[in-house]
């Protein structure tokens, strides 16, 4: 099956009074139809970037895109000017965004922002699309749609805003979804039901999904592949499954270390050492080396480049070199690797 | 919404009452006397002119027939021209004062929104920083160096309108638009700041990615939002703008207010300064109810529920 999106060689950087910054370090990867990829990473790791690149809304200056392409069914978005990427936008790839509290104008009724998009890119009349926007919000689930359309954002809780927010993304039945950090902002019910709102969706409309959360319990319970990124590179990528039950980048070991779990008798939770490098000075071989417990002399030397485990999982660590000493995981995440049946049994062992 | 006006209009019946009261008792500290030529009359015709107009009552007594006065509409008589009301003298002297004041708020408003609004589009361009000069110049040239420049160009070299005096709507021009430079300077200031800070928020990013274009997230979204700073300088500016400006009245000899003003100030002449003040009061109160009322307008996070 062909790919939606295809995602190459990637660089977007900040040029700023300091210098430039290089958020995104050359990434590649994609997505096929109905298919959800999850991006995770800390905070700084050029996940956000990442997203608003393919919308082409990273806010130029200060920034670019420096190098790469994103192939869209084909067509190369960065050569693209803004008139015929506004044409593609809300239509064909739509975003959800992360704060429900800002991403709303306080000064428009919810049901024009809704239709807005549907006015823009289906011609449709007023009446139809209003039509649509009580559609959508009875699917993402707001009840009293007729009388919610009139209203004012601040009449919303922060939930439902979130729900107005993906009712936005989703009124053109877009082909590619970016879901940047859709649930954080939302307390875990809510969360459970945003997540199945937009499985739903996906399943019915066959729309690929990109998304991007630092919550590895929510990238377990939606995603069918997940790219973990450190310091504007994908470290490690592959189904979900080869990430939680076989990772090989001792980054991936410290992000799956540093998730709490129920059964883990420890009083202390594991944390990845040191803080994210500088990506005005991003340093030499591999980026997480001054962080890692694995790192050898060849990582503050040379960047690894990114070596094949299986058909589709891929991991950026001379840890798989064939020279390389054979290194286990740490104990926590070797225990979490064993899967469900034996996690009991690990808690005591600890 | 109407019960929430009522209330307002009561409050500033009192507001308009302290005023009154205030601005009665400070003026009788007024250095001087209302006679304008004391020394050549006797102390006898003295006595009868400050008899004649109530000058002599102990000032309670004064006061309590000023304000019955004020409650039946009666501002009383101008000392200065024999017998004339101030309320007619207030009338008369109003009307040039407002419509260059109206004219050149109108005209500086919309020119200063839309330098602004160009300024943040093109933010960091050429059109940016000739919005920034063209502001800067505004600000800080007083209106009177304008003035002069407007007369001599558009009027005595090119001959375009007349130079001055108030002789029709053609008379009107020059002083609108050397008025006018002011709030252009400002409003193009704030727009700018406030529509930058307005396009960097999350719903602008919102829109975007909804496929609206730059000009359509600036108009559509952006607008209404930056909206509420420039309406809360524009109240004090249009009051200032409308009881009109002594230079400009004087360059361009307009039969304006401030003059009159001032005039009435230098010659004691107590009710010109009460019916005055109290009208640029009046003025003034009213257009910051103009402006409460309109920020619900344009921001319904402002806006007054029914029964609040």
């Amino acid at each position: 099956m062909d790919n939606l999106l295809e995602v190459n060689n990637l660089h977007v950087s900040f040029d700023t009074y300091g210098g430039e910054v290089k958020a995104v370090r050359g990434v590649d990867f994609s997505v096929k139809k109905g298919e959800t990829l999850a991006i995770v990473g800390e905070s700084g790791s050029g996940k956000s970037v990442t997203t608003k690149a393919l919308m082409g809304l990273i806010p130029s200056p200060p920034g670019r895109i420096k190098e790469g392409e994103i192939l869209f069914e084909g067509k190369d978005l960065t050569k693209m000017k803004d008139k015929e990427l506004s044409k593609i936008r809300g239509k064909d790839i739509a975003m959800i965004f992360q704060d429900p509290m800002t991403s709303l104008n306080p000064t428009m009724k919810v049901g024009n922002q809704i239709m807005e998009g549907l006015i823009k890119h289906q011609k449709k009349s007023r009446s139809d699309a209003k039509k649509r926007a009580l559609e959508l919000l009875e699917l993402v689930g707001i009840a009293n749609a007729e009388e919610r359309l009139k209203q004012y954002p601040h009449q919303f809780s922060g939930g439902m805003r979130q729900r107005v927010v993906i009712a936005i993304a989703l009124a053109c039945n877009p082909k590619l979804l970016l879901a940047d950090e859709p649930t954080t902002a939302l307390d875990v019910t809510i969360q459970a039901q945003i997540l199945e709102v937009m499985k739903d969706i996906q399943k019915e409309m066959e729309s690929g999904i990109v998304f991007i959360t630092h919550d590895l319990g929510v990238v377990a319970n939606v995603a069918d592949r997940v790219a973990v990124m450190y310091a504007g590179k994908i470290v490690e990528i592959g189904k979900v499954d080869d990430i939680f039950y076989n990772p090989k980048h001792p980054y991936t070991w410290g992000l799956l270390g540093s998730m709490p779990s129920l059964d883990s008798n420890d009083d202390e939770l594991y944390a990845i050492p040191g803080s994210p490098p500088d990506l005005m000075h991003p340093p030499k071989g591999d980026a997480f080396a001054p962080r890692s417990d694995f790192a050898m002399k060849i990582d503050f030397e040379q960047e690894p480049p990114m070596f094949k485990v299986s058909d589709d999982h891929y991991a950026a660590t001379w840890l798989l070199h064939e020279n390389a000493p054979a290194v286990q995981p740490p104990k926590s995440v070797q225990t979490r690797m064993k899967g469900t049946t034996q996690e009991s049994a690990g808690g005591d062992g600890v | 919404m109407v019960r929430y006006i009522l209330e307002r209009l009561v409050y500033m019946l009192i507001t308009l009452l302290l005023i009154a009261t205030m601005t009665f008792f400070l003026m009788k500290l007024l250095p001087g006397t209302p006679l304008s030529a004391a020394d050549k009359l006797s102390e006898e015709q003295q006595a009868i002119v400050l008899e004649k107009y109530g000058l002599n009552d102990p000032l309670p007594v004064q006061y309590f027939n000023y304000i019955t006065g004020l409650f039946q509409g009666d501002l009383g008589l101008s000392f200065q021209f024999d017998n004339r009301e101030v309320t007619t003298i207030l009338l008369e002297r109003m009307g040039p004062s407002m419509t260059l004041g109206a004219q050149s708020l109108i005209l500086g408003t919309i020119i200063g929104v839309l330098l602004g609004l160009m300024a943040a589009i093109y933010h960091n361009g050429v059109v940016d920083y000739g919005s920034t000069f063209i502001a800067v110049i505004g600000k800080s040239i007083p209106s009177f160096v304008f003035a002069g420049i407007l007369q001599f160009y558009l009027g005595v070299q090119w001959g375009l309108f007349p130079v001055a005096l108030w002789e029709g709507w053609e008379y009107t021009i020059l002083p609108t638009i050397a008025l006018a430079i002011f709030p252009i300077a400002i409003a193009a200031r704030y727009m700018r700041t406030e529509m930058l800070e307005v396009l960097g928020s999350d719903f602008i990013t919102t829109a975007r990615a909804k496929g609206v274009n730059k000009f359509g997230v600036v108009f559509k979204h952006g607008l209404r939002n930056a909206l509420i700073p420039i309406i809360t300088i524009i109240g004090p500016l249009a009051v200032s703008l409308m009881t009109g400006t002594l230079v400009i009245e004087n360059i361009f000899s307009v039969p304006g207010i401030g003059e009159q003003f001032v005039k009435s100030i230098n010659t004691n002449d107590y009710p010109i300064i009460m019916g005055t003040t109290l009208f640029f009061s009046f003025l003034f109160i009213l257009i910051i109810l103009i402006i409460d009322l309109l920020y619900g307008l344009i921001d319904p996070r402002i806006r007054l529920t029914e029964g609040d």
